[in-house]
């Protein structure tokens, strides 16, 4: 009895050990190596793909934000300013819940089913917006025009991108709504659309910062 | 060219990265575990330990290495949590709660990484890159050396595989746990993270020190952010087929996983080292052929998988998708429907549980998709290390149903498959559809766990399935739209993960032990050939009836319900 309550304390002692050991190699050292690699060799991706405009930082190029008026009174959800492009709909965001003197924005998705009412009703809501919103005096949307990416939340709810069917759906209002023709519009949405990663990965995509941060400029020079 | 065929090429291309890395680094691994030799820093880890790397072990004493080490590894991760309120590096961030403090360290030891918590407001830099990392690493190595312990049972004696200083190895002796540890974490699983890492930050994934800073807005005002060590949490958490985000939205978020390459590199890291190990047997084994028709079976599985996967999700049945006008619920424009499902499929056949797109808004098949590919026992191609010896397990029955038709006493790669084998792997097999299906049976029954659901009917009933069959095969995906930080499904995922790990385990190392002792049996007319076309086809056939006649019940309450309304 005695031996084996000896046996296993020393076996515990060696895994405890072990795990110091290997604590230090894969907990400590890896990842500092792996941080003064990055910062050395890659410091603006290493920090985040900040961009700026202005000479101020405008966020992050991989990052998703909303384009909102700010808030009214009596409304519960923000009405977006029409002026500048907008991203998918973000309903599985959330707010921290516990550490709150941080003002973190929770990464995530809705986690509807395809079955689930709400979903369902979202989806319906927000195609109409879009129909609603991107129509003008002389452009009418049509709701078949309306791409799935429009109407969807993405994974992380930070996706930075729409796709390019979205973007173009919008050129029509936002030309109208910054003076702009829809020529010039067009040009700088096809100027920030990206193909596919070497023609076959991932899909055609258009970066929704970058292109306000274009837009801005472009209104400010005319 | 349309998503269809873009889908289609990304997965091509992908195979054939995968074939081009299986060989070589399957062959240097099988080395690393042959080796006669210690490379200078691993003396210094062995003395550190206190340990004899060169004492072969038998199998009981080779289970008590992994159990300790796990154990304290529990107990560590558990306290670090409970004490992160006052370790700095912390961000100020409180201690975790007791249970959920337990689930993670379970969580993450058992390689499941199930996460009940919000990585961006929960875990410091201390926890997650000291505490929870690291057990990717180890946690991975582990199964590795498992692994290797019962090929090296296959092998043995009749191939000398590790000898020290020319004493000949007895029989039943497995090798040392502490340098399969050691040797898996040093050897193969930190250089590759290393430079995966380095990779994924000249995309786009984050690796800094910053804490939370604010950052400015396009509308004005700011926003906060984490800064963390991303990228190289996110490397291994891929090559050791972990699967712990460092946020929420785990691969889906743009600093763990930003562009369309980052997606399919991922993908590669999950599979890389599942599909090499079949090489590192076949060398190990002494017949590559061996290997090959391991790799073939569990290849079949994947391709049929995703080709289901990206039929389904593509074809986008469902009402919110139909009105949506495609199936783009939860998941990203740059990755698309093709990319997801391929991400979807590999890391639940994997014990990976990693997403880059959120499985409950899947269509109710690609969510039954998902539930099957874990069910199978994560084989096809299986967590690093755990999906080599659940495969060869479910080899073990195939050959004995073989030998029954045909009458004779079954054998695989020379050893006889008497009735302690056939007993221990039958025990095998059976504990995790057990684990899955009392729990969530439990689940159901009581009146209060099934609050948490998002989703009700057929879906609801899926996410507690999912939860469970997730948890008992350390996978650690989720239909996230399950509360799970609650006491009940902390403290029951924690057991699930506990037990679905270290039971399956304990039969591996025995049958390790047990085909150790035997001597091997000559190849005659009348031996079932292991190595051929047949019986790729035989074992598959095995592993999707037993699966099959296993959760189908369940299943049909689920998604089959919900996908065929």
């Amino acid at each position: 009895m005695n031996n084996s309550v000896t046996n296993t304390a020393r076996l515990l002692g060696a895994g405890l050990r072990a795990l110091l050991v290997l604590t230090l190699v894969t907990g400590v050292l890896y990842p500092l190596v792996v941080t003064g690699i990055a910062q050395g060799l890659f410091p603006g991706r290493a920090n985040g793909s900040e961009i700026k405009a202005d000479g101020k930082v405008v966020g992050s190029s991989l990052i998703g934000q909303a384009y909102n008026l700010p808030p009214e009174e009596g409304r519960e959800t923000p009405a977006p300013d029409l002026k500048w492009f907008q991203g998918r709909p973000q309903n599985g965001l959330g707010t921290n819940s516990v550490n709150t003197r941080y003002k973190l924005v929770l990464s995530g998705a809705t986690n509807r089913s395809g079955d689930d009412e709400e979903l369902v009703q979202w989806v319906k809501d927000a195609k109409a917006a879009v129909v609603k919103d991107n129509s003008t005096d002389t452009y009418k949307v049509k709701p078949s025009q309306v791409p799935p990416d429009a109407v969807t939340s993405s994974g992380s709810g930070l996706d930075p991108d729409i796709s390019p069917r979205y973007a173009d759906l919008q050129v029509h209002r936002v030309a109208e709504r910054n003076g702009l023709s829809t020529a010039q519009v067009r040009k700088l949405v096809e100027e920030h659309t990206e193909g596919r990663t070497l023609g076959f990965m991932g899909e055609p995509r258009v970066n929704v910062l970058e292109l306000n941060v274009a837009l801005k400029e472009l209104t400010a020079k005319s | 060219m349309g998503p269809v065929l873009a889908g289609v090429l990304q997965l091509l291309a992908l195979m054939a990265a995968l074939a081009l890395a299986c060989k070589p680094l399957g062959a240097y691994m099988a080395k690393v575990y042959t080796s006669d030799k210690h490379l200078r820093v691993e003396k210094w880890i062995y003395k550190g330990i206190g340990a004899d790397p060169d004492t072969e072990m038998r199998w009981p004493a080779y289970l008590r290495g992994v159990l300790a080490f796990s154990a304290v590894g529990v107990l560590f991760l558990y306290l670090l949590q409970r004490l992160q309120g006052h370790l700095p590096g912390s961000l100020g961030f409180a201690a975790i709660d007791p249970d959920q403090a337990f689930n993670t360290a379970v969580s993450f030891v058992t390689n499941t990484n199930w996460q009940s918590y919000y990585g961006e407001q929960a875990m410091g830099h201390v926890v997650q890159t000291a505490g929870l990392a690291v057990q990717n690493f180890v946690s991975a190595a582990v199964g590795m050396a498992v692994a290797v312990a019962l090929v090296r049972g296959f092998a043995l004696p009749h191939s000398r595989l590790r000898s020290s200083g020319g004493t000949p190895i007895r029989t039943g002796e497995l090798g040392n746990f502490w340098a399969d540890l050691v040797r898996g974490v040093v050897r193969i699983l930190v250089p590759l993270a290393a430079v995966a890492a380095v990779v994924l930050v000249a995309c786009g994934a984050i690796q800094n020190f910053s804490g939370i800073h604010e950052v400015g807005q396009f509308m004005g005002g700011t926003q906060e952010w984490n800064g963390g060590a991303v990228a190289s949490q996110e490397a291994i958490k891929e090559l050791g087929t972990n699967g712990g985000g460092y946020f929420n939205a785990n691969s889906s978020h743009p600093f763990e996983n930003p562009t369309p390459f980052t997606n399919l590199f991922e993908i590669f890291l999950i599979l890389l080292i599942p599909f090499s190990i079949t090489r590192t047997f076949g060398s190990m084994v002494g017949s590559v052929r061996q290997g090959y028709a391991i790799l073939a079976t569990m290849a079949t599985i994947w391709v049929g998988f995703v080709a289901l996967m990206m039929w389904t999700e593509f074809s986008h049945h469902g009402p919110a998708f139909e009105a949506a006008g495609g199936a783009y619920e939860g998941k990203e424009v740059r990755f698309g429907v093709g990319a997801s499902s391929i991400f979807a499929v590999s890391t639940t056949l994997t014990s990976t549980g990693a997403v880059d797109s959120f499985h409950s808004s899947f269509t109710g098949l690609g969510g039954g998709i998902t539930l099957l590919g874990m069910m199978l026992g994560e084989i096809a191609p299986g967590g690093v290390g755990s999906g080599l010896y659940g495969i060869l397990i479910l080899a073990v029955i195939a050959v004995f149903i073989a030998g029954l038709m045909v009458g004779r006493t079954p054998e695989y790669l020379g050893k006889k498959i008497g009735s302690r084998e056939i007993k221990l792997a039958a025990c095998y097999i059976l504990i995790t559809p057990a684990l899955v299906l009392v729990f969530t049976a439990c689940a159901m029954a009581l009146p209060t766990p099934a609050n948490s659901m998002t989703n009700s009917g057929a879906h609801g009933f899926s996410e507690i399935l999912y939860a469970y069959t997730s948890g008992a095969n350390n996978n650690g995906s989720a239909f996230a739209g399950l509360n799970a930080d609650t006491q009940w499904f902390n403290t029951t995922i924690g057991l699930a993960m506990l037990l679905g790990r270290f039971v399956p385990m304990v039969f591996v190392l025995a049958l390790a032990g047990s085909l150790a002792e035997q001597k091997p049996v000559p190849v005659t007319a009348g031996t079932l050939r292991t190595d051929k076309p047949l019986y790729t086809g035989l074992l598959v056939g095995t592993i999707i009836i037993i699966t099959g006649l296993t959760y189908f019940p369940a299943l049909a309450l689920g998604p089959l319900a919900e996908g065929l309304a």
